[in-house]
């Protein structure tokens, strides 16, 4: 009985609670990357910048803050810094509608088209971003480091295996759950909200209907902008600031947004965390799991590993062409073109 | 009707003198071993971009995993080119190629069990199978691949090569990239637009990832170095007569001439190799097959209508443009005499060469393969500008302040920023790039 305690608890530790926090932010960019496609009809290529550009928002935010003394211990000041960030992220991309997307709307150019306009933004922002911030690694987690340690687990429930949380993880699952409530009370309760599901719908008739589809578009980026932000700057806090780490990035919160089916926002949700705990779940070694569970003398030699953990990414690509393979417009059906 | 030379080849013409003359330039204030330095690797950027603009100019095509064929045809210069390690070959040879021969069983049967079966049924089957053999593969090949990296890790620790010339490769490289572009398009085509760019875009991360990672293959992050050349090497031919009698002719120096002569074979042979492949593909272009595959291009509907299989013909031109990056990716390991995973980044490797199309005009070999010239020349040269552009804006700053070293220390990022704003701005401005594509009404 102990010894499947146990093994719950380790997959509870390497498994379930950093995949709710990478699933979380995973699912915060698809949701990002969705809004766009659903309103501007474009997979936006320069999304993982976008994140990469609001955490180093927030990171300059920090940095200004402790500098002038300002904390929130034992929270990490990223929470403070996390509303400057959304603001300044989203000016960022409202002036990129206006001087570079808007025109394309205007011509209403192919999808194709777009996505090289993307490109095209995604390289000025990553040079605008290593300009600035350069491209070494930056840790910015401050505040109290755990919520629970594994010792103190294993002192407490009395069990040979122990699940830690840290701070970070935490609040990356409650701020998502937060924001994921907030977008979608708002796409689904108030009028803007449901003329942007309108315009997404079908755009000819909602013009007809008499809604501006300036604003919806300009609603669309300051939604995109706070969600790029937020996801952006939890993924740094909880694994640390590398600029290049966001142009990878882009893949699994790609392939989540297909994989719930592109345009569908809770489509996109699940898809993050499917995602993120395949990623785990097949990257995991489980010798330690079926030791436990296993009489002595079947207890496994190697590893007992699917796939190592430099192949994470391959995970999520695979997931993408089953999908593409199997049921082309997601699990929630999303939009086909 | 006007029977003069109209005048877009005209500016075609003065904008290739242009660049050579900026060559040229370089060449006479710099040096010119720099010169041809940076010649040889335009003509490999103006081959990736002829690939690319095969893909993107004649259908309508986004790959955007550029950097992975690019790989693929360097794994295949090594592959091709080093000599085997036969004491890699006796540790674990066998495992690797029963391992090997595993996979291939388990992928006909899967396909076999595809066909066989309908419905719902044989998604399960065919999950079934591949794990199967993925797992028992994976009996075979974890302790043959561990017998192989633990043979003498420090100097090899990994299979070799065939040891054939590395020219061979060349091709080799393009026909490996065009089988991944393959499954790849097979997937992918005929689903929307975006979805083949996303899975490129996955598959060329994951190739890296995988160079990276198996060092049985690759030798991983420790890099293949001394990959035969296919000219001779400058000590040789210091040390030959008749090139010394020629250097004595002209009065030049022994060594600057052996290394300028280096590379001016390499510029041959890659000129050789551009010409080639810029024939064939005029000729594709300009025949019935290049029309149908533009008149598909421009409405797909339409061509559809026609009888025209729209999504074979796209992985057809999908196929053979990867091949051709992949021909570029085996010169450029060539040139550099080493295989190294590391070096492929996607902004360097993708992106950039999507700028080369586009400026160059997109849709007109001749424009992409200016644009490999001219974005390939800048791109070197806008790490000047680049530096230039940060000492003036740095100037009120007080001298040694730590603000002014970081600003100094980032500078060369700036031309990624510099090259995304041409990017944009031909976007926006001259969306048909320097050398626009010819319409022309004659049969």
């Amino acid at each position: 009985m102990i010894d499947i305690l146990n093994a719950i608890t380790l997959l509870a530790n390497y498994i379930i609670v950093p995949s709710l926090a990478y699933g979380s932010q995973l699912a915060l960019g698809a949701l990002g990357i969705t809004l766009v496609y659903a309103v501007l009809r474009f997979s936006n290529f320069a999304h993982g910048e976008m994140m990469s550009f609001g955490t180093m928002i927030s990171i300059f935010t920090i940095w200004l803050f402790q500098s002038a003394g300002i904390s929130i211990h034992p929270l990490p000041t990223a929470l403070l810094a996390i509303p400057v960030s959304i603001m300044i992220t989203i000016m960022l991309l409202l002036i990129l509608d206006r001087t570079v997307f808007r025109y394309y709307q205007a011509q209403r150019v192919q999808p194709v088209t777009f996505m090289i306009v993307s490109v095209g933004v995604m390289f000025f922002l990553a040079g605008l971003i290593r300009f600035f911030i350069g491209t070494s690694k930056k840790n910015f987690a401050d505040g109290e480091r755990f919520i629970i340690k594994a010792s103190e687990f294993k002192q407490i429930t009395g069990l040979a295996e122990g699940v830690s949380i840290r701070t970070t993880q935490a609040i990356t699952v409650i701020v998502t759950l937060v924001l994921v409530t907030a977008v979608f009370w708002f796409l689904n309760k108030t009028r803007t909200g449901k003329s942007m599901r309108a315009f997404s719908d079908n755009e000819d008739l909602a013009l007809l209907s008499g809604i501006k589809p300036e604003r919806v578009i300009i609603i669309t980026w300051m939604l995109v902008g706070a969600l790029a932000a937020v996801a952006g700057t939890l993924y740094g806090l909880d694994k640390g600031y590398k600029p290049f780490v966001y142009l990878q990035l882009v893949l699994p919160i790609f392939a989540a947004a297909i994989i719930g089916g592109v345009g569908n926002p809770i489509g996109a949700v699940i898809g993050g965390y499917v995602i993120a705990f395949s990623e785990a779940f097949i990257t995991f070694a489980y010798k330690r799991f079926f030791t436990y569970l296993l009489p002595e003398e079947w207890a496994p030699e190697g590893l007992v590993q699917m796939l190592s953990t430099e192949y994470k990414f391959a995970v999520s690509f695979v997931l993408l062409v089953i999908v593409l393979l199997v049921r082309p417009t997601g699990l929630f059906r999303g939009k086909t073109l | 009707m006007k029977l003069s030379i109209p005048s877009s080849s005209r500016k075609a013409v003065l904008l290739f003198a242009l660049m050579l003359g900026a060559l040229a330039l370089v060449g006479v204030f710099q040096s010119w071993n720099l010169m041809l330095a940076i010649l040889n690797l335009c003509l490999i950027s103006a081959i990736m971009a002829l690939g690319v603009n095969l893909q993107w100019g004649y259908a309508g095509l986004f790959n955007a995993g550029i950097m992975g064929f690019a790989a693929l045809g360097g794994l295949a210069a090594m592959l091709v080119s080093k000599a085997p390690i036969m004491g890699a070959w006796q540790a674990g040879g066998f495992g690797v190629l029963l391992g090997v021969i595993i996979w291939i069983m388990s992928g006909i049967l899967a396909y076999l069990i595809w066909l066989r079966f309908k419905g719902r049924r044989r998604y399960w089957y065919v999950i079934i199978i591949a794990g199967a053999g993925y797992i028992l593969s994976r009996f075979v090949l974890d302790p043959a691949i561990l017998r192989i990296e633990s043979f003498e890790p420090a100097s090899s620790g990994y299979l070799g090569g065939a040891g054939l010339p590395v020219l061979l490769s060349w091709g080799v490289g393009g026909i490996l990239a065009g089988c991944v572009a393959f499954i790849i398009g097979k997937i992918t085509l005929g689903l929307r637009s975006d979805y083949l760019a996303i899975a490129t875009l996955g598959i060329s991360e994951i190739v890296i990832f995988m160079f990276k990672n198996e060092d049985w293959l690759t030798r991983g992050v420790k890099n293949v170095t001394g990959i035969p050349r296919p000219v001779p090497y400058e000590i040789d031919l210091q040390s030959t007569i008749w090139f010394q009698d020629i250097t004595d002719s002209v009065g030049m120096n022994v060594m600057q001439a052996s290394s300028l002569f280096v590379k001016l074979c390499y510029t041959s042979l890659f000129l050789g190799v551009l010409l080639m492949l810029l024939w064939l593909c005029e000729r594709a272009l300009n025949s019935p097959w290049g029309r149908m595959m533009r008149a598909i291009r421009d409405n797909e509907t339409a061509a559809s209508a026609m009888g025209k299989n729209v999504t074979s013909r796209h992985l057809q031109i999908f196929v053979i443009g990867s091949a051709i990056v992949g021909i570029a990716g085996a010169m450029l390991v060539t040139l550099d005499g080493q295989f190294n995973p590391s070096i492929y980044h996607p902004l360097r490797f993708t992106f950039l060469i999507w700028v080369m199309v586009v400026v160059g005009g997109s849709g007109n070999n001749f424009g992409a393969i200016l644009g490999g010239f001219i974005v390939w020349f800048f791109w070197i040269e806008a790490e000047t500008i680049g530096n230039m552009l940060v000492y003036i804006i740095t100037l009120p700053l007080s001298e040694g302040s730590a603000l002014k070293e970081h600003f100094l220390s980032t500078a060369p990022q700036l031309r990624l920023l510099i090259m995304g704003l041409v990017l944009l701005l031909f976007l926006r401005f001259s969306p048909r790039g320097l050398i626009p594509e010819r319409i022309s009404n004659k049969a």
